[in-house]
């Protein structure tokens, strides 16, 4: 078998020691163990050396003290999923580590390592056939002034998986470095856990980093969508928190103030979304972020936007719904929602960017389109995308070009609802002389007089429409990727492990073509019919239980006549195995 | 708090009541508190509030079988000077990573202030038995602050960082 | 567990759901005085709904041996005020944080004390956002710093006794979660007292707020003037710093409850008026 390129999978037949160019691991504790800090050290560390790497967390209901799970791949190409199995499990205790026995498949071969004096590791662990090491973490780092055994685990496996040294105390300093006393017994701790590495090593060890080295970052989807909108201009945002999204407005408040901006808690998201209404009425470009529940709130004055032609962005960070879900775990259950939420014929824009670094890229393109068509742009991340670090390839600085077309001051008889042939008409910004008029949601004349008229209706109905239809969007629309008489549409977090199967597919001979969707509305039916050209059969893949986008497409798109659909609901990703082999099995009937 | 009418015993079967009830309320609290505490994986402390809710549950049931009682008195009925039952555990007062020596300085407290309320109450104006009684266990709590104090020195003081988490709190909802 | 005929105890209130809460969290203080509360009502844990919205002091329901529902963020006033208008024969308990109670929930508050339906709310106030992790809330201090408003709020703080007392509730009192007994006294006035009762609960967040620990030493039990004069109570409030404890305002006023259709009338009868 190949490399990672084609095989990110570690395979049991091979028993060469080729090193591997993926390497998947588990830290797992309870309260106070420090495992997410120890976790993000690692992940920093190996960015640090020049891997490619990822990390998701999970854990317990409690706020504090609960079990927790960091889960980090590390790699020497770009990853954008967790594999479909985990190397190397380190417990620093196993006090209901169990509760992560999904979420942490073990691969064959596995090594499981814990501290004796903590018990056995959960017997759900080794009857795959991983091996067990025991490790006296406790016991080195009581040895130390002020050692903590998560520490002394780092150590221990940025040593066993090869991790220059001076990149994991380098992380350390940045992670922990505000306290010099705490700096000095991790350090001290990481140098023990290091000495610890005995014979016993890795069957396959983790191959050495690319090396040339292309610049690189280390951020989440939330901190990258936030960089995106502060790029594509937006100054202003008003939101209220909600898992998973309130940490892109943690992110925001700061950031916004440095480029002179303003980020304001609002009482609700109904007052959000308003907010954001007016604030864009006043010029300045603005965004909300929040997740279904509030989505949902804010279906009124997204219409408003839409009638008033007003741009805003609002980022929904999805979460598995309905309802308040799993506030945790990550869905893509809220396109029904984002694509039909609205009453009325109400036209708008919906964007789903489909990895970490796409954020940036897809929050400042939302930002453009926003402003340049006067319109709501939604765009849909999820859980996964938005708490998801990774260390990626610097993405690159998405084109700043589009901006919201305003009226000069002094027009004769301003008519803020012209009916162009774009269907985009001067937007007077309040401040602007002799162009002053009354954004209304009430149907309404080219003047912005409310009017009942079912002429003037039609008139405006067909201007909002034709506005966001007759747009170019450019090769922005979609991700297309391969060739083959067999195509994969998805949409989001899906196109990761989507990315990972085809490639691992393709070396067997099997072409598929995928398209990651990252304009869901207005839907690019004729473009994507062109990239739909020669092919037989077609699978549509989402993350949610009822199929949404394959019913979406379905309705409103000609597709080849053999188009199924494959849905699974949230909570789990699809990893890259599981989803070969799926396809593989699709692809032969 | 809510120490304006405190309950006072008129009589030694009142007087075993509320020493019962009293007793009851801190193996109650206890127990909660050792589930509390298994919760947030902190198994030695939770093993220890187990152990104090067992010797506080001896205590309850030395005063039924004296009295012939088959339920402890419902410790709401009684107000106190502090505000539960002086040897009832402020849940307040805990920390999810809590040494053993932090819920000994806890269980050290509550049976001094038991100690203090049956020492009041030996002084009080309350009829002879009562004070009698009240000054008897006053002296059991006592012993009970010694017997903790001993424990205490059996189990290592916290170090600087007990309290410190290097992972930041987690949003659950 | 007490018999069925038996006089109830507090234990019989709760449920074996082991509470998430962190250690230190001030409400267990409101569980415990709820459950001594409703032991002392001798009320049945069937006839009793606890209703929430969404925050660490939403989870109380499930906590409870009465029947919960646990909703969506800020609702909880409405959904228990559908519930006692639907079935007045229950009793209605609707419960809550800081955030999710005078935020999002804000509206809501203001209309439930104004149409003074015969339900308790207990609010249990920690001045912070504790689940979203740290946020503040509308009764944060507007000094106190946190990511989203790293300078302060720059705002006055949430004034709930003076709102709730200025939209016409009913009943209006601050307990202490470090004060179970005191607090089930209140309890106790505020679901047997007819209309809105509103009870403002102090308790502290060990997590977030550590710092609320001293609260304990700075409250004063039974400070408030338990007047049935609106007048006088707000006079009170507005010279109030938040720290007195007790009843502040026990009013007069019946409690909205619309007769639920007396009448049985076939809906066959309603056919008359339409035929020619």
């Amino acid at each position: 078998m190949r490399g990672f390129e084609e095989h990110p999978l570690p395979d049991a037949t091979d028993v060469t020691g080729a090193p591997r160019t993926s390497l998947s691991l588990a830290l797992a504790g309870s309260g106070g163990a420090g495992v997410m800090t120890a976790g993000n050290v690692l992940l920093e560390a190996a960015a640090i050396a020049g891997y490619y790497a990822l990390m998701t967390r999970s854990s317990g209901p409690q706020i504090r003290g609960g079990e927790a799970a960091a889960m980090i791949r590390i790699a020497t190409q770009p990853v954008e999923c967790m594999a479909g199995g985990f190397d190397v499990l380190a417990g620093v205790d196993w006090e209901n580590v169990h509760r992560f026995a999904a979420e942490i498949p073990l691969a064959t071969g596995a090594l499981v390592f814990g501290d004796p004096d903590q018990g056995e590791p959960p017997p759900v662990f080794l009857q795959g056939g991983a091996r067990f090491e025991s490790l006296p973490l406790g016991k080195i780092a009581s040895g130390l002034p002020g050692g903590r055994a998560n520490m002394v685990l780092l150590g221990y496996l940025g040593g066993l998986i090869g991790l220059p040294e001076d990149a994991l105390r380098l992380a350390t300093g940045r992670l922990l470095g505000k306290r010099p006393a705490a700096l000095d017994s991790s350090l001290a701790a990481l140098a023990a856990g290091r000495a610890a590495v005995g014979a016993t090593g890795l069957r396959r060890p983790l191959a050495a980093p690319p090396r040339s080295r292309t610049p690189r970052w280390l951020l989440t989807g939330n901190e990258a969508a936030g960089l995106g909108a502060i790029k594509g201009g937006v100054r202003f945002v008003a939101a209220y928190p909600i898992t998973p999204a309130t940490e892109l407005l943690e992110w925001l408040s700061p950031a916004l103030n440095e480029v002179g901006g303003v980020l304001v808690q609002a009482e609700d998201e109904l007052a959000s979304i308003n907010m954001i209404v007016g604030s864009s009425f006043g010029g300045v470009p603005s965004l909300t972020a929040t997740s279904g529940p509030g989505l949902a709130l804010m279906m009124e004055s997204i219409g408003l936007a839409v009638a008033a032609e007003i741009p805003i962005v609002v980022v929904d960070v999805m979460r598995v719904g309905p309802s308040t879900g799993i506030p945790t775990k990550s869905e893509q259950g809220d396109l029904n929602i984002a694509i039909f939420g609205l009453h009325g014929d109400a036209p708008h824009l919906v964007l789903a960017p489909n990895s970490v670094g796409d954020c940036l890229q897809t929050a400042c393109w939302a930002v453009q389109l926003a402003e340049s068509l006067q319109a709501p742009a939604i765009m849909l991340s999820d859980q996964f995308l938005g708490q998801a670090r990774a260390a990626i390839d610097r993405p690159r600085d998405p084109d700043v070009g589009a901006a919201r077309l305003t009226a000069t001051a002094g027009i004769e008889s301003y008519r803020r609802y012209a009916l162009t042939s774009s269907g985009v008409s001067p937007m007077a910004i309040p401040g602007s002389a002799g162009a002053t008029y009354t954004a209304d949601g009430l149907e309404h004349t080219e003047r912005g007089t409310p009017s009942s008229q079912a002429a003037d209706h039609s008139a405006q109905l067909a201007k909002r429409r034709r506005k966001l239809e007759q747009r170019d969007y450019g090769v922005l629309w979609a991700d297309i990727e391969g060739e083959g008489e067999l195509a994969i549409v998805t949409f989001g977090s899906c196109t990761g492990p989507l990315r990972e199967a085809l490639a691992s597919l393709r070396t067997g001979g099997r072409r598929i073509r995928l398209i990651s969707l990252r304009l869901l509305a207005p839907l690019q039916c004729a473009r994507l019919a062109k990239a739909l050209a020669g092919v037989r059969r077609l699978l549509v893949v989402e993350q949610n239980e009822s199929g949404q986008l394959y019913r979406y497409l379905k309705s409103e798109c000609p597709l080849p006549t053999r188009t199924e659909s494959l849905c699974r609901p949230g909570g789990q990703q699809f990893n890259p195995g599981e989803l070969e082999q799926l396809i593989a099995d699709w692809s032969r009937e | 708090m809510s120490n304006r009418h405190p309950t006072v015993p008129r009589s030694t079967e009142e007087f075993m009541a509320q020493a019962c009830a009293l007793e009851a309320e801190a193996a109650a609290r206890y127990a909660e508190l050792a589930e509390l505490m298994t919760t947030h994986n902190n198994r030695d402390v939770a093993a220890l509030f187990a152990k104090l809710a067992r010797i506080e549950g001896l205590h309850r049931d030395k005063i039924l079988a004296k009295m012939g009682w088959t339920v402890a008195p419902d410790p709401d009925a009684f107000r106190w000077t502090t505000p539960e039952g002086p040897e009832t555990t402020d849940p307040g007062e805990l920390h999810y990573l809590m040494t053993p020596w932090h819920a000994l300085k806890l269980a050290e407290h509550n049976e001094e202030r038991a100690a203090d309320f049956f020492e009041a109450l030996s002084r009080a104006d309350v009829p002879a038995e009562v004070r009698a009684e009240a000054a008897e266990t006053a002296a059991e709590e006592r012993e009970h602050v010694r017997l903790i104090r001993q424990w205490l020195e059996r189990v290592p003081e916290p170090g600087a960082d007990w309290g410190e988490d290097a992972d930041p709190p987690v949003a659950a909802d | 567990m007490s018999e069925q005929a038996a006089v109830p105890v507090p234990g019989d209130f709760k449920s074996d759901v082991k509470p998430v809460w962190c250690p230190g969290c001030g409400d267990f203080g409101v569980l415990n005085a709820m459950a001594k509360a409703m032991a002392r009502l001798a009320l049945r844990p069937e006839q009793v709904a606890v209703v929430s919205g969404i925050g660490c002091s939403s989870r109380i329901p499930a906590y409870t041996s009465c029947y919960g529902f646990h909703g969506v963020h800020g609702r909880a006033l409405p959904t228990g005020t559908g519930l006692k208008l639907a079935r007045p024969d229950l009793t209605v308990i609707v419960t809550g944080g800081d955030g999710d109670g005078y935020s999002i929930g804000g509206n809501h508050f203001l209309h439930a004390c104004r149409r003074n339906v015969d339900l308790t709310y207990i609010v249990m106030d920690n001045r912070v956002y504790g689940m979203t992790k740290g946020q503040p809330s509308p009764t944060t201090e507007t000094h106190w710093t946190s990511k989203l408003a790293p300078h302060g709020t720059g705002l006055n703080e949430f004034h709930p006794m003076a709102i709730a007392l200025a939209a016409g509730a009913n009943f209006i009192a601050r307990g202490f979660t470090g004060d179970p007994n005191g607090l089930a006294d209140i309890l106790v006035q505020a679901i047997t007292t007819p209309g809105f009762s509103f009870v403002e609960v102090l308790s502290p967040c060990v997590t977030f707020r550590p710092e609320q620990k001293d609260w304990k030493k700075t409250v004063r039990a039974g400070n408030l003037a338990s007047t049935a004069d609106p007048v006088l109570a707000a006079r009170e409030i507005f010279a109030d710093d938040g720290m007195n404890l007790g009843v502040l305002y026990a009013g007069e006023r019946p409690p909205y409850q619309p007769p639920v259709g007396a009448a049985q009338r076939p809906p066959a009868d309603l056919e008359a008026q339409f035929a020619l």
